[in-house]
């Protein structure tokens, strides 16, 4: 116990700074991830053949996007884009250098997720609400993102929960948080308490984020009461 | 009034091309319920969806009240759709919104305001009567149940046209004649024009004034149900009758039960009441 409380007493505020800053990181990144993933999702499944408005040449080109992002190994993208990182941001480093990349990576993933979401709305529902005169946009919001809430749900869990292990790789080029105090206490200063510590902290973030994900997920969805 | 000239419509399908219908002509009156019968693939779901252009004719037209609408789009399209309800074989029910959420939603498409919504919606699930119903989802109700919210649903924007396709398929014997019953009343007390689709005779006998024969895209036969029933022409009718006997059976069979339950629910409210 007294160990215990020592550990605290001398790591405590440096682990609470850096579950903070991966926090941080992995949150305002998911929300900006969605802000540019979540409309080119809606669209790739729209324009899709057999969707609600099908453009071929749009639906292949938002294919390729999706798909060369998503190939791109994460660490190599961390370094490429650094001038565009730059140019956003003023700087490549900390918090702020390490959303730009975590962005870049994600919205791709998430326009995936998005689409295979609202691929699972029954059509029969998509055409019902055609029967009633609703717009093509109003299809969209009304029906099949409505419909597909509780999927969509996970998909943001699901993403989060990626965007935690790239928000820890950024780490380790001094974005701060979790992963860069567990490189350099744990594998630079061999000091395996905070490694160890960090590793907790981030298993239990992960599992607060999947549950809590996959509870609202259940409770909202209306299908089997 | 509903009149089809000279509809055709081909699918493409890589290259290969199969007419799903030939040169239909038919003319459904005001204020009747108009039968649509024929095999599975016969083409009647192609037929009645060309009526809201839910699937765009390849030729022919599409003439609703003295109006060709064959090529309308946007807010006409609009417009055509509001004036004609449709119901379906799975119901075809908003799963995440209320049975309130799911009447309303035809309401929100055309611009009414909220509390107008509510209430006209209210009106509607007494009428088919699930008043009490009104905030559950459709997974809590039995199939009967979500066919009627359908039901409701449809009759929303006060429609003159229903198109129903084999609304009656998924539902036992006993719940299909409830739903026909609603149907004809609907029919009798708005004065809704209804095309109904079936491959069942028995339907088309209870609750049809005239009926189309469709086989392979093409309608094989036509007129009054009692004329086509008494009178069957084509060989696919005269199949089809045969079918009828064993399901007749069967639906007096059911409603007899339904006599006999009925009279013991009285019976054991009686005994209730006395004990
Ligand atoms: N989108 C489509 N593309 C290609 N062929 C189609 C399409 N929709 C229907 N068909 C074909 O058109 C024909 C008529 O289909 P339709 O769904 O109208 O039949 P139906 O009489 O309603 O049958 P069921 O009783 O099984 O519902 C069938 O041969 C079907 O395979
Ligand atoms: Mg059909």
């Amino acid at each position: 116990m007294e160990l215990f409380g020592g550990f605290f007493e001398q790591y405590g505020q440096l682990l609470a700074q850096a579950t903070w800053d991966t926090l941080i990181m992995v949150v305002v990144s998911c929300v900006f991830a969605y802000v540019i993933g979540l409309p080119i999702g809606v669209g790739f499944a729209v324009t899709a053949p057999g969707g609600l408005h099908p453009i071929r040449w749009l639906n292949m080109v938002l294919g390729w996007v999706i798909n060369i992002g998503r190939s791109i190994p994460f660490i190599i993208l961390l370094v490429a884009i650094i001038p565009f990182t730059r140019l956003m941001m003023g700087t490549a480093l900390g918090v702020q250098g390490a959303i730009v990349p975590l962005v870049v990576s994600a919205a791709p993933f998430v326009a995936r997720i998005v689409e295979q979401s609202l691929a699972e709305v029954d059509p029969s529902l998509v055409e019902a609400a055609e029967s009633f005169g609703s717009s093509n946009w109003q299809i969209v919001y009304k029906v099949m993102l409505k419909e597909s809430l509780p999927s969509l749900v996970r998909g943001v869990a699901i993403t989060f929960v990626n965007l935690f292990g790239y928000a820890a790789m950024a780490g380790t080029v001094g974005a701060g948080g979790l992963g860069d105090l567990a490189i350099r206490y744990g594998y630079q200063r061999w000091n395996e308490e905070v490694m160890i510590a960090a590793v907790v902290v981030c298993v239990i973030v992960v599992q607060v984020f999947q549950s809590s994900g996959d509870l609202i997920a259940r409770k909202i969805d209306r299908r089997r009461a | 009034m509903i009149e089809i000239r000279n509809l055709t419509k081909v699918y493409e399908a890589r290259g290969e091309k199969h007419t799903a219908l030939d040169d239909i002509n038919l003319t459904v009156r005001d204020g009747e319920i108009f039968g649509i019968i024929g095999a599975s693939g016969a083409g009647k779901s192609t037929l009645v969806r060309c009526i809201n252009l839910l699937e765009r004719p390849t030729s022919g037209s599409v003439i609703v009240d003295g109006v060709d609408v064959t090529g309308f789009k946007g807010r006409q399209l609009h417009d055509l759709r509001e004036d004609i309800g449709m119901i379906f074989q799975n119901f075809s029910l908003f799963q995440q919104r209320t049975v309130a959420q799911n009447v309303t939603y035809p309401l929100e498409i055309a611009g009414m305001g909220k509390r107008e919504r509510v209430a006209r919606a209210a009106e509607l699930l007494e009428m088919v009567g699930l008043a009490d119903k009104a905030k559950r989802y459709p997974s809590e109700l039995s199939g009967g149940q979500q066919q009627r919210v359908a039901i409701a649903r449809a009759l929303a924007n006060e429609p003159s046209i229903m198109l129903c396709d084999e609304a009656t398929s998924a539902l036992d014997s006993l719940t299909t004649l409830q739903i026909l019953d609603l149907l004809r009343s609907i029919n009798e007390s708005l004065g809704v024009t209804m095309v109904v689709i079936t491959h069942a005779l028995s339907v088309a006998e209870q609750i049809c004034d005239s009926v189309a024969v469709i086989e392979a895209g093409r309608i094989v036969e036509q007129g009054s149900t009692v004329e086509v029933f008494a009178h069957p022409s084509s060989a696919v009718t005269q199949q089809l009758l045969q079918h009828r006997t064993v399901s007749s059976t069967i639906t007096e069979v059911v409603t007899e039960r339904c006599v006999i339950t009925e009279a013991i629910d009285s019976e054991t409210a009686t005994d209730r009441k006395v004990g």
